[in-house]
């Protein structure tokens, strides 16, 4: 290993840890924004020129909020769990292919911190799966009834949900032949899988939506029943941590989203200008998110039990059945 | 279908997002209050600068919260500052009691405290709830002069001059 290629992984870690951060901040202003305009109102926009400064606020205001533990708490785990919350957020996109091949000062690199893994959707589903330990903890560790049964909620949910979202994955990995993220793709430089996987998009996206505990299944956060659901006890920064957690996902699972089903960084003129690759990621992860917070503006909250019956009743063998289909038509015509 | 249903409400939603938005950009667009809006009181004055207010208290007797305190002393026609006897010499209402419910209007005999439309009515003291009556009286119309003023004898000795309009 040779420094040249330490600085690089460096750089690279740091401008994604980056855009996370960044993009948490900003994901809450435009959700606020967009939230707003769909119910007819304007929105934050004092902080700053059309509120850009507003996350800066909430921010400032977070970190001199008092942070309280309760007495009853287990206190290790109380801490802990919005640390394992929010890791895996900030490391699933440690496989996602932002761009191209560029060569900057005569190396070629990848846009993208390790995106040749070969088990590269394995991991994403692994790292995924770790964030509900988090919120189950944090429910736990509060010592409070509304916060365990939100924490009990979100780790049945996300199980559950998690069958569809894994068996969603494989249409993307059965057509592209591969589990690595560069070459799912660089697949999709022809044609979206979009277009010969619509079911398993669909599925997708229900999925995540339930995956980060999204409304129309915000179930673990229900205000109205669990007042705030798993992070009820939690204040100031440790509730930050929480919120980053749930943000980051969402930015993550739209950015797996449009590389596994939307063609990632491709669109016209990548070939020539390699630049423009993380610009198309960029628009298309907006487009998600979009979505999910023009969902949340629109749905009404699932009932629980439908919730789990909606999960393991339709999503499942819809996602069993696309997956077959899959297979069989990828090997009649493909060829295996 | 559900999933026209589910279209349907999308499209509600993202319908909306391209009306004007109701709000109001509160401290820089005021929204208009009705005609009897009940705020701020304000003590009015006749035409030529005279206080309408004659240090009656009847507003005092009348106010449920016991917001307000009413001194008089004589009028002369020197020194006078409304019509007839006497006038206020302290007129103070506690705005952290008064319940804007109105009463000193109606029990006032000469029209002279009316409930207007401010209701910016934000202080940091306690000290500062209470408005004098340098803050309560409205300023001299144009055409008017300043209380106190001297006047002709026997001029102003009504202290309910004409009414203009009784009802």
């Amino acid at each position: 290993m040779n420094t040249t290629l330490l600085l690089e992984w460096v750089i690279k870690s740091a401008v994604i840890l980056a855009f996370l951060l960044v993009g948490f901040a900003y994901l809450t202003l435009f959700e606020r924004r967009v939230l707003a305009r769909m119910q007819v109102r304007i929105g934050p926009n004092r902080a700053g020129p059309w509120g850009l400064l507003q996350p800066v606020a909430d921010g400032l205001k977070l970190i001199f909020k008092e942070e309280l533990i309760p007495a009853k708490a287990d206190r290790l785990i109380f801490v802990m769990a919005p640390i394992i919350t929010v890791v895996p957020a900030l490391i699933v996109l440690a496989v996602l292919p932002f761009g191209p091949a560029v060569s900057i000062g005569g190396r070629q690199i990848h846009l993208g911190l390790a995106d040749d893994l070969n088990v590269g959707a394995l991991y994403i589903l692994a790292v995924a799966s770790i964030a509900v330990y988090g919120i189950t903890l944090a429910g736990w560790s509060s010592n409070n009834k509304y916060a365990l049964m939100g924490g009990l909620r979100s780790a049945a949910q996300m199980v559950s949900y998690e069958l569809a979202l894994g068996l969603s994955f494989l249409g993307p990995i059965l057509l592209a032949n591969s589990m690595s993220m560069r070459d799912i793709v660089e697949a999709q430089a022809g044609w979206w899988f979009v277009l010969v996987q619509p079911i398993g998009f669909v599925i997708f996206l229900i999925a995540t939506v339930a995956e980060v505990n999204r409304a129309p299944f915000d179930m673990p956060e229900a205000e109205q029943e669990l007042t705030a659901g798993y992070h009820v006890e939690y204040s100031g920064m440790k509730f930050a941590l929480l919120f980053m957690a749930e943000y980051d996902k969402m930015i993550a699972v739209s950015a797996i989203g449009a590389a596994l089903f939307l063609g990632g960084y491709w669109g016209p003129f990548v070939q020539q200008v390699p630049w423009l690759g993380p610009l198309y990621l960029l628009l298309k992860v907006l487009a998600i998110l979009f979505l999910m917070i023009w969902l949340r503006a629109t749905l009404p909250r699932f009932r629980y039990d439908r919730l789990m019956a909606f999960g393991w009743k339709v999503m499942l063998p819809l996602a069993l059945v696309n997956v077959v289909v899959t297979a069989v038509l990828v090997v009649l015509f493909v060829g295996g | 279908m559900l999933v026209i249903e589910l279209a349907r409400g999308l499209w509600t939603t993202f319908r909306s997002m391209f009306e004007k938005p109701v709000t109001f950009q509160y401290p820089e667009v005021k929204r208009p209050v009705h005609e009897r809006f009940r705020g701020r009181h304000e003590l009015k004055r006749f035409d030529n600068g005279l206080e309408k207010c004659i240090g009656c208290a009847l507003c005092a007797a009348a106010c449920p919260a016991d917001a307000i305190f009413v001194e008089a002393a004589e009028n002369t026609d020197a020194v006078r500052y409304s019509p007839g006897e006497r006038y206020a010499s302290t007129y103070e209402i506690n705005m952290l009691r008064c319940i804007f419910c109105g009463f000193c209007e109606d029990a006032c005999p000469t029209e002279a405290i009316v409930l207007e439309h401010n209701y910016e009515l934000s202080f940091t003291d306690r000290k500062q709830a209470i408005y004098p009556k340098e803050m309560l009286l409205v300023p001299v119309p144009p055409g008017g002069q300043p209380t106190p003023m001297r006047t002709m004898p026997g001029q102003f000795d009504q202290a309910i001059p004409e009414m203009q309009d009784p009802t």
